[in-house]
C-alpha cells in the first residue's frame, strides 16, 4: 500500500496558517504554500456541503494584483488580456486570460474594473511571473502592485448570500461577476459575487490581520465550514472549470480550450492581441484539438495523463483533470480529442492501467446550478 | 485464525490454514481519505510478494495494494467494488480485499505484529 501524497517544505503561510491547523486540516504544498487539501470531514463531505449549504476556502495564496490607472491603460493591457475593457462596467469582473504571442494562456484570470484602475486575481503559480509581463506591457507610466497585504477567502453555496447578508448589508442585491466595496473592521474591503465552485458565492478581498476575525464571524452566523483544496478541484472539475497547468497551459489557446465565449466580438473579429493571428485563424477555421468533458462508464477514473482512443483504436487525445464527483455521483474527466472527435455523445476509449474503459464526450459542467441574476 | 499480521505498505492480513485474508490497513485508509474506487484481483492469477497486486483510489489519488506474499488468489472481495466506501468504514474487516494462497510460510516472518506496525506507521506516515 502506497499512498501519493506531496512532500512538505517550509514555504509560504497564509495568514488563515495556524486557523486551519487548529481546524484540523492537513496540510499539503501547493504553489509554494503550506495549504489545506482537506480538514477531518474529508473532501466528499466538504464537497456536499459546500453544495448543499457554505463553504469557506482560503484562497490567499492567489495573487491580488492591483493597477491604479484611468481608461488610458486600457490599450496596453489589451494587447495581452483579450478583453474590450472599454465595454466593461464599473465594479464588474471578467474571466479572461494573460496571452503569449503564439496565442497560448500563461494564466488564466479575474479582471475587475473599479473606479480607481483595475484588479487582477491570478494563479499563485503564475502571479510572480504574470506581474513581470504586465508590467512590461503597461510600462512605467502606471503602478501595478502584487497585494501581499491582501488575502482572499471564497464564500461559496445556497447558503452564502444569506450568511453573508447578515454581515454586509445588501450584498444580495450584488449580481454575479460584479463586486463592491463593503465595511469590515472600520475598513473598507472589495467583495465580489463570483467563485470557481459552480455555486453562488463571494469572494473577499480583505487585511490580512481581518481575515481570520471574518472567517470566524461567517462561521458565527451560519452553519459555514472550512473548505480544503481537495474538494475545490472535485467542486470545479464538476462545474467544467479548468485548472491552470492542467487543464490549460502555455501551450493551449483559448479557442482549443473551449473558452473562446470570454473573448468579446469585437476582439474575434478584429484581433489586436498577442497571438491574435493564430486564434482568430483557430475560431474560423477550427483548431485542431479541444477541450472536452468525458464521462467514464462504471466506477473507474481516469486520472490526469490517460491516453484516449477512438472506437477504431486510434489515440485522439488525453486526459488533463480526472476525478470522482461526488455531486454526480460517478467519475468524471476533461482533456483535449481530436477536434473531428469532440461531438457531444461520441463515444471514446480511456486507457487505465490495463482496462480499456468505455466513455462519452459528455456536455459540460457535469454539474449546474443558476448564478444569481437580480 | 491467527493474529493479524501487518506489511510495511500497509496491508494487514489474516492466516487461516494455507490462506491469507489481505486488506489495508485502518491507517493507510485514513491517509488515503474517501474511497470511491477498487479494482481486485481475479481468482486463479498468480503474484510474488510485493506485486502489485489490488487498486485503490481516493479522491485524491489512485494506489497500488501489493501482495505481501506470494501466492493464487483464491477469492476476491466483491463487496468493496460495488461499494467502495466499505474500505473507509471497516477497513481491517468487511473492506478486505483478496485471498491468496501461502506458498512460502517464510515469507510470514518478514511481516509485523499489531504494536510494531502501529509504531511503524506512526514513524512512516505514508
Amino acid at each position: 500500500m502506497s499512498a501519493a501524497n506531496t512532500e512538505l517544505k517550509q514555504t509560504g503561510k497564509t495568514s488563515l496558517y495556524e486557523f486551519h491547523k487548529s481546524s484540523g486540516a492537513k496540510l499539503v504544498n501547493f504553489a509554494g504554500y503550506e495549504m489545506p487539501i482537506q480538514y477531518q470531514d474529508g473532501i466528499i463531505q466538504e464537497h456536499t456541503h459546500t453544495r448543499n449549504s457554505i463553504g469557506i476556502f482560503d484562497v490567499s495564496h492567489m495573487g491580488q494584483l492591483k493597477i491604479e490607472c484611468s481608461s488610458s491603460i486600457f490599450p496596453y493591457l489589451e494587447k495581452i488580456i483579450p478583453l474590450d475593457f472599454s465595454a466593461i462596467e464599473n465594479n464588474q469582473s471578467k474571466y479572461s486570460f494573460l496571452l503569449n504571442d503564439k496565442g497560448g494562456i500563461e494564466d488564466d484570470l479575474i479582471v475587475t474594473k473599479v473606479d480607481t484602475g483595475i484588479k487582477i486575481v491570478l494563479n499563485a503559480a503564475c502571479k510572480d511571473n504574470d506581474a513581470k509581463i504586465i508590467k512590461d506591457s503597461i510600462g512605467e507610466g502606471f503602478t501595478a502592485v502584487l497585494r501581499d497585504d491582501l488575502s482572499l477567502i471564497a464564500i461559496q453555496g445556497p447558503k452564502a448570500v444569506d450568511a453573508m447578508e447578515k454581515i454586509f448589508k445588501d450584498i444580495s442585491k450584488l449580481n454575479f461577476m460584479y463586486g463592491n466595496y463593503f465595511e469590515y473592521n472600520k475598513k473598507k474591503i472589495f467583495i465580489t459575487r463570483s467563485g470557481y465552485t459552480g455555486e453562488d458565492g463571494f469572494e473577499v478581498s480583505i487585511k490580512n490581520e481581518d481575515v481570520q476575525d471574518l472567517t470566524q464571524d461567517i462561521m458565527r452566523v451560519s452553519d459555514a465550514k472550512l473548505i480544503g483544496l481537495g474538494a475545490r478541484d472535485s467542486l470545479r472539475l464538476e462545474a467544467g472549470l479548468c485548472l491552470y497547468g492542467h487543464d490549460i497551459d502555455t501551450k493551449t489557446t483559448p479557442v482549443e480550450g473551449a473558452l473562446s465565449w470570454a473573448i468579446p466580438k469585437i476582439k474575434k473579429e478584429k484581433g489586436g492581441f498577442l497571438g491574435d493571428k493564430i486564434i482568430l485563424d483557430q475560431i474560423k477555421n477550427k483548431p485542431k484539438k479541444i477541450r472536452v468533458g468525458i464521462r467514464p462508464e462504471g466506477k473507474i477514473i481516469a486520472r490526469e495523463g490517460t491516453r484516449i482512443f477512438s472506437n477504431d483504436q486510434k489515440e485522439i487525445g488525453h486526459v488533463t483533470s480526472g476525478g470522482f464527483g461526488p455531486s454526480v455521483n460517478g467519475p468524471i474527466a476533461m482533456g483535449y480529442v481530436d477536434y473531428d472527435q469532440s461531438k457531444e455523445g461520441t463515444k471514446v476509449i480511456l486507457k487505465v492501467r490495463e482496462n480499456m474503459v468505455q466513455g462519452v464526450i459528455s456536455k459540460l459542467p457535469f454539474y449546474k446550478k443558476s448564478y444569481v441574476k437580480n | 485464525m491467527t493474529e493479524k499480521k501487518y506489511s510495511k505498505k500497509h496491508e494487514w492480513l489474516e492466516v487461516n490454514g494455507s490462506v491469507a485474508t489481505v486488506g489495508i490497513t485502518a491507517h493507510a485508509a485514513s491517509q488515503l481519505g474517501d474511497i470511491v474506487f477498487a479494482e481486485v484481483p481475479a481468482a486463479g492469477k498468480s503474484f510474488k510478494k510485493d506485486d502489485p497486486a489490488a487498486v485503490v483510489e481516493s479522491v485524491k489519488a489512485a494506489s497500488d495494494v501489493y501482495s505481501p506474499l506470494t501466492g493464487d488468489i483464491k477469492e476476491s472481495n466483491q463487496a468493496i467494488v460495488s461499494d467502495p466506501s466499505l474500505v473507509n468504514k471497516d477497513p481491517e474487516n468487511l473492506g478486505w480485499f483478496f485471498k491468496i494462497t501461502i506458498k512460502d510460510q517464510n515469507e510470514l516472518k518478514d511481516l509485523m505484529n499489531k504494536s510494531d506496525y502501529e509504531k511503524y506507521a506512526t514513524e512512516n506516515p505514508n
